[in-house]
């Protein structure tokens, strides 16, 4: 299956990048055929609805699952949509991160945090 | 992980940058960032690199239209939903680079062009890392801006190391942006009708994003009562007033010299500063966190 | 006449000093501008008549009639739809109402709605009327509701517009119908710094203006060396005064409560 990790540059021995939306790559790690492809991430560069526009290109890839430290609640609402699993990642290289979803180590993220651009809602 | 130190108000001129420049003189602070984009102030008092990068910031692009090919059909105007085009010229600081009239044009005569809507700055002397912008009047879309001042401070220091980064107010898109990845936020209060109007509505956004929250209160002997009513009014919510600084003129002498409120240890308000830095510090360090209800 | 009272940064008095000249005025209208955090209400505590609700239109889709061509995302420049198992998700909050997906879908599938993002507060303080804007918390962009407190500007008579700080567009906005503007600036080198930044947005503008230096102390005022320097006319200087700084404080309005500084703005409004 397809996982996808954050990361800043293109090695697994790089550790996970922080953000989700505006990470400059990201990993497409195939666990059945051990191979990696590297995906610039576009969406970066946009002004807002980043981890929207990167949402998307995971589901365009046929990601089946995420390794993330955080993620914003529009990118999570995507994922979701698309059954895609969200996991915690752990301080660590992006390799362990991997090794540690294959032995069922990570545990799902849970703390999704509101969109940085633009709040969820009205307010008051 | 380094830690993330947010100061905000809400109110403009409650004191963030004075709050902000003491810390970073008194906790010799190596990295800071000012993400008050729209008006920054931070590197007026503070120590610098004298010659930093720049680099153009690109927001949203601009509408051009070439006038060879225009047909005049006048599509692009009465489909602009900002009202940014008028006899075929297209006013800078309304269009938002939505791309409507590019798609429209039945003769392709528009296309958006890259638009440098401010600068980033960094100062990277040997020991400190200094990250601001200027975004340039009349342009909107900072959120992105601020994003980039904060990543142009590098990822690679230690634990222990405390950024700071002096917000803006208001409680927009640039806040917003500011929130984002931070440990805690510092809340600059005063005891102001106005002040503890608009601290209630910053701590409102904070909520929102779970960041723990913490409030000085600066002036504070400007209104006792209304200081009363802001510790009151954190308690309520659970949040911690850390501290008071005491009105202090040594703070506008200070600012005039281009220099922080610490430079001058005696004063009133540095001593309070003082007394907050290291209630942060060590709360930061020790990874303590106060109990916070929302 | 529409005076428009603004400062590069926060603090400065931009609120004390447009409070103070609406109510020295015989009769005026404030508009209060800075809508992320609105404060001319609590000096002025206006008897509320009538609150619009301030609305942006957003697309909704029929399922039925979209194809899933993913025109509308590829076209979005603030990322606001997506894609997901053969339906289109449509994320409001960064929807910039720019129409554009509406107009582009070769279906017709999307259609507009709308959604609210503040509201407009019109209401009276004795001879005052008060119109403030208020951005709901969250919302990103007060621009709309500017628009809306600029459609609503009496065409005659006195009226004075409260910015908000800084010089974004925001600011743009509020003083666009301006015909004169009042820049309030501080004695420090922050203010100094803020003031040249707005000095250049009225000069942009086209607009006439002059400077109030408020919080004058005995010391030099850099914002003072400034205004000299670029030969910039200064209305007039409100000095340092403790007493000022306490019933601003408990949200008094000063030229109700003490008659030298009714005076001093009503100066200031025949010098304007």
């Amino acid at each position: 299956m397809k996982i996808i990790v954050p990361l800043e540059n293109k090695s697994l021995d790089a550790p996970v990048c922080p953000s989700f939306g505006r990470t400059p790559l990201f990993v497409l790690f195939d666990t059945e055929k051990e191979t990696e492809e590297f995906l610039n991430n576009e969406a970066a560069a946009s002004q807002g609805g980043a981890g929207i526009k990167a949402a998307q290109m995971l589901v365009d890839n046929g990601a089946k699952a995420v390794i993330t430290y955080r993620l914003g609640e529009n990118a999570a609402q995507v994922l979701n949509a698309a059954n895609i699993e969200i996991y915690k990642a752990q301080d660590g290289t992006v390799k362990d991160n991997i090794e540690k979803f294959k032995e069922g180590k990570l545990s799902l993220l849970t703390e999704i945090h509101p969109g940085f651009h633009n709040h969820g809602g009205g307010g008051k | 992980m380094m830690k993330q130190l947010l100061i905000l108000s809400g109110k403009g001129g409650t004191g963030k940058t004075t709050v902000a420049s003491a810390f970073v003189e008194l906790g010799k602070i190596h990295a800071y960032a000012d993400c008050d984009v729209d008006a920054p102030n931070l590197h007026l008092v503070v120590a610098q690199a004298p010659a930093p990068t720049k680099t153009d910031y690109f927001g949203f692009g601009k509408a051009v239209i070439d006038s060879l090919k225009c047909i005049h059909c006048g599509l692009c105007e009465q489909n602009c939903a900002f009202g940014a085009i008028e006899n075929e010229v297209i006013g800078i600081y309304e269009c938002e680079g939505c791309g409507v009239c590019v798609e429209l044009c039945p003769v392709n005569a528009i296309k958006l062009s890259d638009y440098s809507s401010g600068n980033l700055m960094l100062y990277k002397s040997e020991n400190h890392v200094f990250s601001t912008a200027q975004l340039k009047m009349g342009s909107g879309a900072s959120g992105k801006l601020v994003t980039a001042v904060k990543k142009q401070i590098p990822c690679e220091m230690n634990d222990n190391e405390i950024v700071i980064i002096d917000g803006s107010p208001g409680i927009g898109c640039p806040v917003i942006a500011s929130i984002s990845g931070v440990d805690m936020i510092l809340i600059v209060a005063e005891p102001t009708i106005s002040g503890i109007h608009d601290m209630k509505r910053i701590i409102d956004t904070a909520r929102h994003f779970n960041v723990k929250c913490i409030v000085c209160i600066n002036k504070f002997d400007v209104n006792l009562d209304n200081t009363k009513k802001i510790e009151k009014y954190c308690s309520e919510l659970e949040i911690p007033v850390i501290g008071k600084i005491p009105f202090d003129t040594a703070v506008v002498k200070a600012v005039n010299s281009c220099k922080s409120i610490a430079c001058y240890p005696e004063s009133m308000a540095a001593i309070a500063l003082s007394e907050i830095w290291n209630e942060i510090r060590t709360t930061l360090a020790q990874g303590r966190s106060f109990q916070f209800k929302y | 006449m529409r005076i428009a009272v603004l400062s590069g940064k926060g603090g400065t008095g931009k609120t004390f000093v447009s409070v103070n000249l609406a109510c020295a005025a015989e009769k005026a209208v404030y508009v209060d501008c800075d809508v992320e955090e609105p404060n001319g209400h609590l000096f002025l505590k206006p008897c509320i008549t009538e609150c619009t609700s301030v609305k942006v239109i957003v697309p909704k889709v029929d399922p039925a009639k979209c194809i899933g061509c993913r025109t509308c995302v590829g076209f979005c420049k603030y990322n606001a739809l997506a894609y997901i198992k053969d339906r289109v998700m449509i994320f409001n909050e960064l929807c910039h109402s720019c129409n554009g997906c509406i107009l582009l879908c070769p279906q017709k599938a999307l259609k507009q709605t709308e959604r609210e993002i503040g509201l407009i507060e019109e209401g009276s303080s004795d001879n005052v009327s008060v119109l403030t804007g208020k951005l709901n918390t969250g919302e990103v962009s007060g621009v709309p509701i500017i628009k809306g407190l600029m459609k609503k500007l009496p065409s005659h008579g006195t009226t004075i517009i409260d910015c908000p700080p800084g010089s974004a567009c925001v600011v743009m906005e509020s003083i666009r119908k301006a015909d004169f503007c009042v820049l309030v600036a501080e004695p420090t080198l922050f203010g100094e710094h803020n003031l040249s930044m707005v000095y250049d947005l009225v000069k942009l503008f086209d607009k006439p203006f002059g400077v109030v230096l408020n919080k004058c102390l005995e010391e030099e005022n850099p914002s003072e060396q400034f205004c000299k320097k670029n030969n910039i006319n200064i209305l007039t200087k409100i000095p340092f005064d403790e007493n000022l700084g306490k019933l601003n404080s408990e949200g008094l309005i000063v030229v109700r409560e003490i008659k030298s500084y009714h005076e001093l703005f009503r100066k200031l409004l025949e010098v304007i």
